[in-house]
């Protein structure tokens, strides 16, 4: 079996799967974590995958936030609602509790001030979702441990030079963070290297062997 | 189409017109279900002739770009409707019109026209063409401000709205720019106190001063100097007269030339007030949420980067507002060194968004795609 595509590290939305049956597995847990019926707003929704798949299967109210203009024009000929803008500055400007639902699918590690912004979707949104790839993963370790390197591997293709992702985290740092904000963690599912579901188990197991991470939390 | 003097049309001022005239041109077919009519909004200075050969000027249609066979709004698909406003001077009622109270033009005694007397007017209109429900109302700039107003006080007509390059509320430096406009026709004694008509003069030097002054600032700094540089009109060194020495100088002159002879001045001054007054917000209590609130129509609002005449921050109030009240929205910023004028012209990200909305919002009210469409 192959790896999943993990392009999801990058922002940019070239590197975004464009068909459903391309969905990462990250964005298909994402989904099913989604009430259906409910109001979902999708911060850096790329050219609307995820989107899609809440209208499509989940037949949620589904609109987004995205910085790229190709990414936009994606979306629009789709029909799916997208403005143009950056979950760094424009959150203040949503009302609280407009959605029932705030996503951040693999982006949290390339906003500027990624404490401000899982505050603004906890205020924004009755629940948070995140998806983020984890730094403390052991292949990170090695490359980082052993070899003294940025890692640079399927999950982090880009050079540290280039890329967009500023602010790295792992899953126990996540958990800190959504514990300083007073988050409380309603579910929570990492993906090993080979995009399974991990079972239950010590979290700093998970911290080592998980690849991806992904939280639902509430106020 | 004329509407019987005792269908007046009632003004923001107060004050009404009777019988009122509303010049249109259409394009397309009307389906069985009357589901398919997009309404154009015209900029301060267009008019109902979209997408067909000019009469008076004999160019294109001034949104070839967008309206016709196979356009974003397909003329094979849709029925499109654009009027001439009210205080134009295509043939709706406006200042050269004849006044029924003194036989003579208007001038300056028709009211003052504000931009929902605009709207309300094309309510006339899609009322007596018997269309309920318009499929989406389309404009940029002046037309722009007519799609929001239209969306704020018959959201239950317009099932998708395309706001482009505009805002809700015209600026201060906006105002300030239409002011300088009037000044010039008002200065210029041709003019004659709006009653050129009747002394068979017309204010050219003024409107066509006006003309230039505000051509400028539909274009930006890049585009200017893209086109023109500092490069010498026919001639290979500065004349050290005050003849028109650079390109940009003809360029403008240009302008202002042709376009007094398309355009009545008075009809100017009327326009550019119209803008001047609108603010929806200060409409709706001074919330421009409130605007919006409960609507179910789709916006795709558009702004262009080096527009600095309705600037990005225009177009992001209309969509923090909309967002706030919950509405439907999708909002592209686009990149042209263009300026204000790129909402007329062939700009692909806009043609291509505009596209993509409008084939999603046709999808959305059930009309059918077009042979050879490609499914979704």
């Amino acid at each position: 079996m192959s790896p999943p595509r993990l392009s999801g590290l990058d922002p940019t939305v070239e590197r975004r799967p464009t068909r459903r049956e391309d969905a990462r597995n990250d964005l298909r847990l994402v989904a099913e974590m989604v009430e259906h019926g409910s109001r979902v707003l999708d911060l850096g929704c790329g050219d609307g995958s995820l989107l899609s798949l809440l209208a499509d299967t989940r037949g949620v109210d589904a609109r987004g936030l995205e910085l790229s203009q190709g990414g936009v024009n994606l979306c629009v000929a789709r029909g799916l609602p997208v403005i143009q803008g950056d979950a760094d500055t424009d959150l203040a400007t949503y009302p609280d509790d407009a959605f029932d639902y705030v996503i951040l699918s693999q982006t949290l590690q390339a906003v500027r001030r990624p404490r401000d912004v899982l505050e603004n979707m906890l205020r924004i949104g009755r629940r948070a979702i995140v998806s983020f790839p984890n730094f403390a993963h052991w292949r990170v370790r090695l490359e980082l441990g052993l070899r003294g390197r940025m890692p640079v591997t399927e999950t982090l293709p880009i050079s540290w030079h280039e890329t967009p992702n500023i602010h790295f985290c792992s899953i126990r740092d996540f958990l800190d963070l959504a514990d300083e904000i007073g988050a409380t963690i309603e579910r929570g599912l990492v993906l090993d290297r080979r995009g399974r579901v991990m079972k239950d188990g010590a979290p700093a197991r998970w911290n080592l062997f998980g690849e991806q991470a992904v939280f639902l939390l509430k106020r | 189409m004329t509407f019987a003097a005792d269908r007046p049309l009632q003004l923001d001022s107060g004050a009404a017109i009777a019988p009122l005239t509303v010049a249109y041109q259409t394009y397309g077919t009307l389906n069985a279900a009357k589901s398919n009519a997009v309404l154009v909004c015209h900029a301060l200075t267009g008019d109902q002739h979209v997408a067909n050969v000019h009469p008076v000027t004999g160019k294109p249609g001034w949104w070839g770009a967008m309206v016709g066979p196979g356009r974003p709004i397909d003329t094979d698909r849709f029925f499109v409707i654009c009027s001439n406003v009210v205080g134009g001077c295509m043939g709706t009622t406006g200042p050269a019109s004849v006044d029924p109270a003194s036989g003579r033009a208007y001038g300056l005694d028709l009211p003052v026209i504000t931009i929902p007397d605009m709207v309300r007017a094309q309510a006339m209109l899609v009322d007596a063409l018997g269309i309920d429900t318009l499929f989406c109302v389309i404009g940029g700039s002046m037309g722009g401000m007519q799609v929001l107003q239209w969306a704020a006080v018959y959201p239950e007509r317009v099932f998708s709205a395309v706001p482009i390059a505009t805002a809700a509320r015209h600026s201060s430096q906006n105002i300030a720019f239409h002011e300088v406009g009037r000044q010039a026709v008002m200065a210029d004694p041709d003019w004659r106190g709006g009653r050129y008509l009747d002394a068979d003069t017309r204010p050219e030097k003024g409107l066509g001063v006006a003309r230039m002054a505000a051509h400028v600032t539909y274009l930006s700094d890049q585009a200017l100097h893209a086109k023109f540089g500092r490069r010498l009109q026919d001639r290979a060194a500065p004349t050290f007269t005050f003849d028109a020495d650079f390109q940009v100088e003809s360029y403008l002159r240009y302008q202002g030339r042709s376009f007094v002879e398309r355009f009545d001045a008075n009809s100017y001054l009327y326009m550019t007030r119209a803008m001047d007054y609108f603010d929806l917000a200060a409409d709706h209590g001074g919330r421009l949420a409130d605007a919006f609130r409960g609507t179910r129509t789709r916006f795709c609002v558009a702004s262009f980067t080096s527009d600095w005449l309705f600037p990005t921050s225009e177009s992001r109030a209309v969509v923090h507002a909309l967002n706030a009240g919950g509405a439907s929205v999708s909002f592209v910023e686009i990149e042209t060194d263009k300026g204000h004028d790129a909402f007329l012209l062939d700009v692909p990200d806009l043609i291509t968004t505009s596209r993509g909305f409008i084939a999603a919002a046709a999808r959305a009210r059930g009309l059918d795609a077009p042979a050879g469409e490609p499914a979704p």
